[in-house]
C-alpha cells in the first residue's frame, strides 16, 4: 500500500499536498499498490474530506488534541502509531519545513530511512527507485531503499504537476483515527506563527523579476542590477546569500525560504541555481541566466543562457533595452 | 553569588557538576560540521558514477559556519564550552582546525574515508557513539549540507539521543529554564518555540554575521586538543546504510537552453532582440 500523509497548516491543506498525491496515483498504477491518504492534526475531518474527492482509496483523519499545533514530538509519536498499524510499503510526504521538521525523527524511531528531496522516480523491476538532487543540484542521484518497508520519501516542491491530481468516481470513506499521545510526550512549546515586519514588495505580483547572486560580488555592484531592473520595468529581487548579507532587504528573497514566483520573465545575475533557491522560481514562463561558470545548475533550467561576466554584460544591456523602448 | 573553589575540590567530578549546574549561565555545546566541495568547484563523476572524483577544493558547509558562530555567541553571552566534531578522511580536520582558530574550545574528528559514504542515520550513529561520555546542553548542526542535502542528520541524533529538537533555526535565547528559538518557516512566517534542555537544534545561514579567524586565534588553535576517532570505535554502533546511491550522473536537460555568444555588446543586442520578439517583455 501507498500512503501519502497531505499537510494541513492551521486548519487548511497545504496545497502542495496534491503535488504528492499526484506522484502517489501515478506509482500506485504503475505498481497496482492501493493507494491511501492520511492528514494528521487536532480536527481535519473538513481537510480529509477534500482530500477523499481524489482517487484515493481511503483517507484517514489522524486525530488528537495534543496534534495542535503543530510539534515534532506529537507528529512523529501520532504517525508511528498509525503507519506501524497499517504497515504501508511506502510512506510519501510533500519536502515541506514542517515535513522535515518530523519525518526524520519518525523514520528513526520506526527503524527505518527517508529518501528526502525526491524530485521523481523508477520502477526498475521490483525494485523502486527514487531521483534526488546532489551537490546543490550539480548531480542527480538514483537511490533506493537497501532496508525493511516502510519506505518513506519526500517530495521536492514542484517535482510534480499539483494540478493534474486525479479526481474520484466517487468520494472515498474517511476514517477518523484517534492516536493516544501521552503526557510528556510533547516536549515543545510553540508560540503563535508570526509574519516579520510587513512585506513591502509582492514579488509574485511582478511580471518582470531581476534576480542577483553570489556572482555580484559587493553589496556597491547591487546598483547595475538595480538599473537593469529599472530599466526593464521589473522588480529586483535576490538569492538567500545575498539578504542574509544585508545587501538586500529579506522581503525580496526568492526561494524555498523566501518568495515563490513565476514571472513572464526571470532574469537571474550570478546566481548558481541552489535547490533552494530554483523552487522559488522555476515557475517562470523564461528564464535567462547569466553566469561566468558554464556548469551552474541555474542554466539546466534557463531558456537563454549567457556565459560570461555580468559586469561585463549587463552595461551594454542596459543601453540596449533602453534604445529598444526608446525606438518602441 | 560567588563560589569558592577550594583546591582539594576542583577535581571532584561531583563539586564540578554541582558547580557546573549553579552557573546557570554555563553552556556547553556541539556542533556538527561537514567538509563539502567549495561552491564554485567544478565538479567531476568518478569512473563508476558512484560518487564524484575527490581532487577538488573542499570547504565548510556554510550553514555549518553559522551554526558555529552561533554557538561561539552563546558561549560569549553565558561562558561555556564550545566542542567542534566532524566525520571524514583527513582533509575535514580542515574545518575542525578553522572551528578552532575561531574560538572552539575543542574537536573531536571521526577520521576515515568509509564515514564519507554513510547515509544520515548511520552518521548520526557514529556522531552519537563518539560522544556517548560527554554531556552537551545543545548540539548544533547546520540545517542540511550542500553535498547530500539530507537534511535530516540533526533531527536523527535528536531522535537517537531522546532530545527534543527543532529545525531552521533563526534565533537563540536562554531561558531560566530551556530555550527560546525563533523558527523560520515557508514563505516568510516565523514561530517563537520554549523547549527544555538538552536539545538540538539545526541553525539557518543567516541568523548572524560569521567571524574571521584571527592571527592569534590560528596560534592558538595548534594547541587545543583534537580527539580523533577511528571506524573501529564507533563500528558497533552503526550498521548497513538504510539507503543507497545506486548511481550519480549530470541532470538531463528538461529544457532546451539556447546560448547567447559572442562579445559582451553582441549578446546584449542577441539578448534584447530575444526579449523583445520572443518574451515580448519589451
Amino acid at each position: 500500500m501507498i500512503l501519502v500523509i497531505v499537510e494541513q497548516r492551521e486548519g487548511k491543506l497545504n496545497r502542495v499536498s496534491w503535488e504528492t498525491l499526484t506522484a502517489g496515483q501515478a506509482i500506485a498504477a504503475e505498481t497496482g499498490w492501493p493507494l491511501e491518504a492520511a492528514v494528521v492534526g487536532g480536527s481535519v475531518a473538513a481537510i480529509a474530506a477534500e482530500v477523499a474527492g481524489k482517487k484515493v482509496a481511503k483517507v484517514s483523519a489522524v486525530e488528537s488534541a495534543k496534534l495542535e499545533p503543530y510539534t515534532p514530538d506529537s507528529f512523529a509519536a501520532a504517525l508511528k502509531q498509525f503507519i506501524e498499524s497499517k504497515q504501508p510499503k511506502l510512506v510519501l510526504m510533500p519536502h515541506t519545513y514542517q515535513v522535515r521538521d518530523f519525518v526524520p525523527k519518525l523514520a528513526t524511531a520506526m527503524g527505518r530511512t527517508v529518501i528526502s528531496d525526491a524530485i521523481g522516480y523508477k520502477k526498475e523491476g521490483e525494485k523502486m527507485v527514487f531521483t534526488r538532487q546532489m551537490f546543490q543540484g550539480k548531480f542527480v542521484a538514483d537511490v533506493s531503499f537497501a532496508g525493511d518497508a516502510p519506505w518513506f520519501v519526500t517530495f521536492q516542491n514542484g517535482a510534480f504537476r499539483g494540478d493534474k491530481v486525479e479526481a474520484g468516481a466517487a468520494a472515498a470513506p474517511v476514517e477518523t483515527v484517534a492516536v493516544e499521545i501521552a503526557d510528556g510526550v510533547v516536549r515543545n512549546k510553540p508560540q503563535e506563527v508570526f509574519k516579520e515586519a510587513k512585506q513591502a514588495v509582492d514579488l509574485t505580483q511582478a511580471e518582470v523579476i531581476v534576480a542577483v547572486g553570489r556572482g555580484i560580488k559587493e553589496q556597491k555592484n547591487i546598483e547595475i542590477a538595480k538599473q537593469l531592473a529599472e530599466a526593464l520595468g521589473g522588480e529586483l529581487a535576490a538569492s538567500r546569500p545575498i539578504c542574509d548579507s544585508g545587501w538586500l532587504p529579506m522581503d525580496r528573497q526568492i526561494g524555498s525560504s523566501g518568495q515563490t514566483v513565476a514571472p513572464k520573465l526571470y532574469l537571474a545575475l550570478g546566481i548558481s541555481g541552489a535547490i533552494q533557491h530554483i523552487v522559488g522560481m522555476k515557475g517562470a514562463r523564461t528564464i535567462v541566466a547569466v553566469n561566468k561558470d558554464s556548469e551552474a545548475p541555474i542554466f539546466e533550467i534557463a531558456d537563454y543562457a549567457v556565459v560570461g561576466n555580468l559586469f561585463e554584460v549587463v552595461p551594454p544591456l542596459i543601453e540596449e533595452i533602453k534604445k529598444a523602448k526608446a525606438g518602441a | 553569588m560567588l563560589i569558592h573553589v577550594g583546591e582539594a575540590w576542583a577535581d571532584d567530578p561531583v563539586f564540578n557538576e554541582t558547580l557546573r549546574r549553579r552557573q546557570e549561565s554555563f553552556v556547553k555545546i556541539l556542533v556538527c560540521m561537514k567538509q563539502v566541495p567549495q561552491k564554485d568547484a567544478p565538479l567531476k563523476l568518478n569512473e563508476g558514477g558512484t560518487w564524484i572524483r575527490e581532487d577538488v577544493s573542499y570547504e565548510v558547509n556554510e550553514p555549518d559556519a553559522y551554526a558555529l558562530e552561533e554557538a561561539l555567541r552563546q558561549k560569549e553571552k553565558h561562558s561555556g564550552e564550545v566542542v567542534v566534531i566532524t566525520s571524514g578522511p583527513a582533509r575535514a580536520s580542515q574545518v575542525l582546525r578553522e572551528a578552532l582558530a575561531k574560538g572552539a574550545d575543542r574537536a573531536i574528528h571521526l577520521e576515515d574515508n568509509a564515514f564519507v559514504g554513510l547515509d544520515a542515520y548511520n552518521t548520526a550513529r557514529a556522531f552519537a557513539a563518539a560522544i556517548k561520555d560527554e554531556k552537551f546542553d545543545l548540539i548544533f548542526t547546520g540545517l542540511q549540507s550542500d553535498d547530500y542535502g539530507y537534511a535530516q542528520t540533526g533531527v536523527i541524533l535528536a531522535e537517537l539521543l531522546g532530545w527534543p529538537h527543532a529545525t531552521i533555526i533563526m534565533q537563540i535565547e536562554k531561558q531560566d529554564a530551556g530555550i527560546r528559538v525563533k523558527r523560520e518557516l515557508e514563505a516568510g512566517f516565523f514561530q517563537f518555540v520554549d523547549m527544555p534542555l538538552p536539545a538540538v537544534l539545526t541553525i539557518q545561514s543567516g541568523i548572524n554575521k560569521l567571524r574571521y579567524a584571527t592571527l592569534i586565534g590560528i596560534k592558538q588553535a595548534k594547541n587545543k586538543p583534537m580527539r580523533k576517532v577511528t571506524m573501529a570505535e564507533v563500528q558497533t554502533a552503526i550498521g548497513e546504510n538504510l539507503q543507497k546511491i545506486e548511481k550519480l550522473y549530470i541532470p538531463q536537460k528538461t529544457k532546451k537552453t539556447e546560448m547567447i555568444q559572442g562579445s559582451p555588446g553582441e549578446m546584449a543586442k542577441k539578448l534584447v532582440e530575444k526579449l523583445r520578439n520572443e518574451v515580448r517583455v519589451l
